[in-house]
């Protein structure tokens, strides 16, 4: 029941935000909602990686927009005069490209939205995986540092070549088709559709997460992350922890990238800015680091706020901003300032034990 | 390649490389006698650029620097007062994040200040066509105040590590900052005279190089993570190293035009690091028992 | 053949020969203690054994198999658990978790396992809370399961490390200073649970700087001085060694 308890309040909250903006007629703050649901997605993944493994990360816009970028140039580049190719025909074969009609009527063969989901992910987790590998050896500014320059070599990718479309971005990407007549678009009419896709998508990925953490390998983590050595010597695998932790990580900003792209129609090159990259730090920061909740809270009212630009052009300034003044006053995450939240953390592990015992 | 084009890169990589190098003894110095890297560093070759463009037409161009120096300095001083004096023992991770914050903080108002557009200081000698001919290839004068200039930075920096008593103290606090507190050495000062070095040398280096690259708001970072690159190619904490793997970075980036396209010189310079890091963290010159044992 | 047998053991740390060409070995069944005077290489063997620090030359046996090149998490689960001299306990972590920690080697639930939540994952998990209890219930912790780790008085947290380290179910466990910053009662107290981990069929290898406590439950003594091994016999001899004491008194 403790498990289930905050998770049945979140979707309560998710059903209830729609029916406000029912009633009240301000639908098209669902828009925004569902674009701060997938940030939130890749904020989770980057909170365990930071306050459970302790690993500090840079460069997640960079796996964002792997994600996004992939998806969206695999969707939209036509494969029709390359119809004759083995390797086209064979992905015909297979079923991963469809056939259809742009708005002049002359006809696209492009790959079937999933397929390009599917690669870009792995393609994502592939790369984290490789990078991983030697970067994870590195602690402190080193990894710090190396993060960042991951993500500066994506942004300058993407900015550079004509495959992504250089400063402009991708646009055009068509619509996510999921099961039972579902799909990720940013189509008018399916905005509420969205937005609840958006949020079961992120609560998925937050009950995982919450698995994770509540388990055997969380236990390890969090071990690695308060004594390393000791953690070595009880046996655990440190490096091997860190990297897939690395990977899932990579794995949920991909999953957010590839959404977020379908929803908005596009991504442009800003998406794998080193800016977002800090902003995404400075809200798992404000959350509390080691703090799902706190993470997908400050995700949503940070992203939110910033989406309808409450900040104006203060936006990055509000970030800096707030990363310094948490990390002077308050390093564990605002919540940290609530007591009440150190009583029932100690009420919880009581009962936790109890129960087991 | 002809010989002239060929001295004409290398000078290239030589501006660059000076450059590059005044950032990461910037660094180096803040590093060694805090064990911070200052993500902020970047900034301030930006706010002495920036400065000095506004003050230009009030000052003149020799005043105008000297002031943009001393400014930054004391803007120097204050991040090291205001936000990182008073932290009792701080994590690694905090501080990476503080300084990170710093320097969006300061790249903001810059824009805020300055506005997005690209401004620049004239040249100190002539203007963008003068030239002096060295072997035969034309180079503008403005390579050689920057060289110079760098030059005697360097110089300077290491005859007042060397002989003053000040420069003696805060080597005292790199090498061991607890013996040196209990030597009667302020190491606080020491810590907050640091940012101001690396703040001072760090906009000199922005106002000589203005005239070439011109200045904008968001120059900072690009600059950190070569800076950064070329310390860590140095090895952490070694300035004098920092010189050799500055220019030799600003050279290979030059050279690289020829192969690479434009748009993907950044990425050299980051997969260096990349590469670095992974394979001979302590640096090319450093010896493997000291860098990484900071951490 | 001894559980475990160093063979012409060195390390160098620069121009400082910390561990000197030393060789013993540990028979199944023995308290066996190292001691020698400050500097002497006892933490640097220590950390040697576990492969926190890679050997400059020579070999270590375990269980007849060479592990000097193996990593610290791999020795761990080939059976070799440890504590530290300065206690390292995971900090925003319970005393049962940290516990649990221990049982990492004996449990084998994965990322997606846990991730996904499966029957046999959840099954471990209960599991190990058992076996956890029962071990900090052994120990006489039962009442601190839930108290943060880091909050407890000293000598309790030597108790938890201790816990820890048994819960990897050892074939050897290496103490390192186990009575360090104890009354002689607490003291007394690590004795006779050091004893009773014996008794459980654990061999043991500490270092140690109380000598009572050393000469008290230990078989054998190895005894090292500017990293070399200068005597090694049963405690009686070694306190009529005359080298010892020279060692220990100076002349």
């Amino acid at each position: 029941m403790r498990r289930l308890l905050p998770i049945c309040l979140l979707i309560g909250a998710v059903v209830a935000v729609q029916l406000v903006t029912e009633v009240s007629d301000t639908r098209y703050y669902l828009t925004q909602l569902t674009m701060a649901a997938y940030y939130c997605l890749l904020i989770i993944g980057l909170s365990v990686l930071m306050g459970y493994a302790g690993q500090i990360s840079l460069g997640h816009a960079g796996f964002f927009a792997i994600g996004g970028y992939l998806s969206a140039a695999l969707t939209t580049h036509n494969l029709i005069e390359y119809n004759q190719a083995g390797l086209v025909q064979a992905l015909q074969q297979l079923g991963l490209l469809v056939s259809t009609q742009d708005i002049y009527g002359s006809s696209l063969l492009v790959v079937a939205p999933w397929a390009a989901a599917l690669a870009a992910v792995c393609a994502a987790a592939l790369i984290a995986w490789l990078l991983g590998i030697p970067v994870l050896k590195l602690k402190g500014h080193y990894l710090a540092m190396a993060t960042l320059g991951f993500g500066i070599i994506v942004y300058r990718v993407a900015l550079a070549s004509s495959y992504f479309g250089e400063a402009d971005g991708i646009s055009e990407v068509p619509p996510f088709q999921l099961p039972f007549g579902l799909a990720v678009s940013g189509d008018f009419s399916a905005r509420v559709e969205n937005y609840y896709i958006a949020w079961g998508v992120l609560i998925i990925g937050l009950i995982l997460l919450r698995n994770l953490i509540d388990s055997r390998v969380g236990r390890a983590l969090r071990a690695i992350h308060a004594a390393p050595e000791a953690a070595e010597a009880m046996g655990v695998d440190t490096a091997r922890f860190k990297l897939k932790v690395f990977v899932i990580s990579a794995v949920y900003a991909a999953v957010a990238g590839v959404f977020l792209t379908h929803y908005n129609g596009g991504i442009g090159p800003s998406e794998a800015g080193v800016m977002k990259s800090v902003r995404y730090v400075a809200i798992v920061a404000v959350g509390g680091m080691a703090n799902l909740n706190g993470a997908l809270l400050m995700g949503v009212v940070l992203s939110f706020m910033s989406l309808r630009g409450v900040f104006g052009t203060y936006d990055d300034a509000v970030f800096g901003l707030i990363l310094i003044v948490i990390m002077l006053f308050a390093p564990k995450g605002v919540l940290s300032l609530n007591p009440l939240a150190r009583v029932r953390a100690t009420i919880g592990r009581r009962r936790l034990s109890r129960e087991g015992g | 390649m002809t010989l002239e084009l060929f001295i004409q890169y290398l000078f290239a990589g030589i501006t660059y490389g000076s450059i590059y190098a005044i950032v990461a003894i910037g660094f180096n110095i803040i590093y060694n006698t805090t064990g911070i890297i200052n993500f902020a560093q970047g900034e301030f070759v930006m706010l002495g650029g920036m400065i000095s463009i506004s003050l230009l037409p009030v000052l003149g161009l020799p005043l105008a620097i000297v002031a943009a120096v001393v400014i930054t300095m004391i803007f120097g001083a204050l991040l090291e007062i205001c936000f990182i004096r008073w932290l009792v023992n701080p994590g690694v991770l905090r501080m990476i994040i503080i300084t990170i914050g710093l320097s969006i903080l300061t790249r903001e108002a810059a824009l805020h200040i300055w506005g997005e557009s690209i401004h620049s200081l004239p040249y100190f000698v002539g203007n963008e066509i003068t030239s002096v001919t060295i072997a035969g290839a034309r180079i503008s004068p403005q390579v050689l105040w920057v060289v110079g200039a760098c030059g005697c930075m360097v110089i300077i920096l290491s005859i007042f590590f060397q002989t003053t008593s000040v420069g003696r103290d805060m080597r005292a606090c790199a090498a061991n900052r607890t013996a040196a507190t209990l030597c009667g050495i302020n190491t606080r000062n020491m810590v907050t005279l640091s940012f101001m070095l690396s703040a001072g040398i760090g906009a000199l280096a922005g106002c000589v190089v203005s005239p070439i690259t011109s200045t904008a708001y968001d120059n900072g970072t690009g600059l950190a993570i070569k800076g950064f690159t070329v310390a860590i190619l140095g090895g952490l904490g070694n300035s004098m190293a920092a010189v050799g793997a500055g220019l030799l970075l600003g050279i290979i980036e030059a050279f690289s035009v020829h192969i690479i396209p434009l748009a993907f010189q950044d990425a050299i310079a980051i997969s260096l690091l990349l590469l670095i890091l992974f394979i001979r963290p302590h640096g090319l010159f450093g010896s493997r028992s000291a860098g990484l044992k900071e951490f | 053949m001894a559980l475990l047998e160093l063979r012409g053991l060195h390390k160098r740390f620069g121009g400082l020969h910390a561990v000197n060409d030393v060789s013993f070995g540990v028979e199944r069944g023995l308290i066996k203690a190292v001691i020698g005077p400050n500097g002497a290489g006892k933490t640097t063997l220590f950390n040697l054994i576990t492969g926190t620090v890679p050997a400059s030359g020579g070999q270590v046996l375990f269980a007849e198999s060479d592990i000097s090149r193996k990593k610290p998490h791999q020795i761990a689960s080939l059976g070799l658990a440890r504590t530290f001299q300065n206690i390292k306990l995971f900090s925003d972590m319970s005393v049962l978790e940290n516990v649990m920690v221990g049982l990492h080697v004996r449990s084998r639930t994965g990322f997606i396992g846990s991730m996904l939540r499966m029957p046999a994952g959840r099954r471990e998990e209960r599991r190990l809370r058992v076996q956890a209890l029962q071990l900090l219930d052994r120990l006489g912790l039962s009442d601190f399961a839930d108290c943060e780790a880091t909050s407890l008085a000293f000598g309790q947290q030597r108790a938890v490390e201790l816990a820890r380290a048994m819960a990897l179910q050892p074939s050897l466990l290496l103490l390192d200073e186990p009575a360090a910053g104890l009354n002689i009662y607490e003291t007394a107290e690590v004795g006779r649970l050091i004893s009773s981990i014996r008794e459980q069929g654990v061999t043991v290898l500490l270092v140690e700087h109380d000598m009572s406590l050393v000469m008290d439950i230990s078989d054998e003594v190895v005894v090292l001085s500017f990293g070399k091994k200068i005597a090694e016999d049963v405690p009686q001899s070694i306190q009529q060694n005359d080298e010892v004491i020279r060692v220990y008194l100076g002349e």
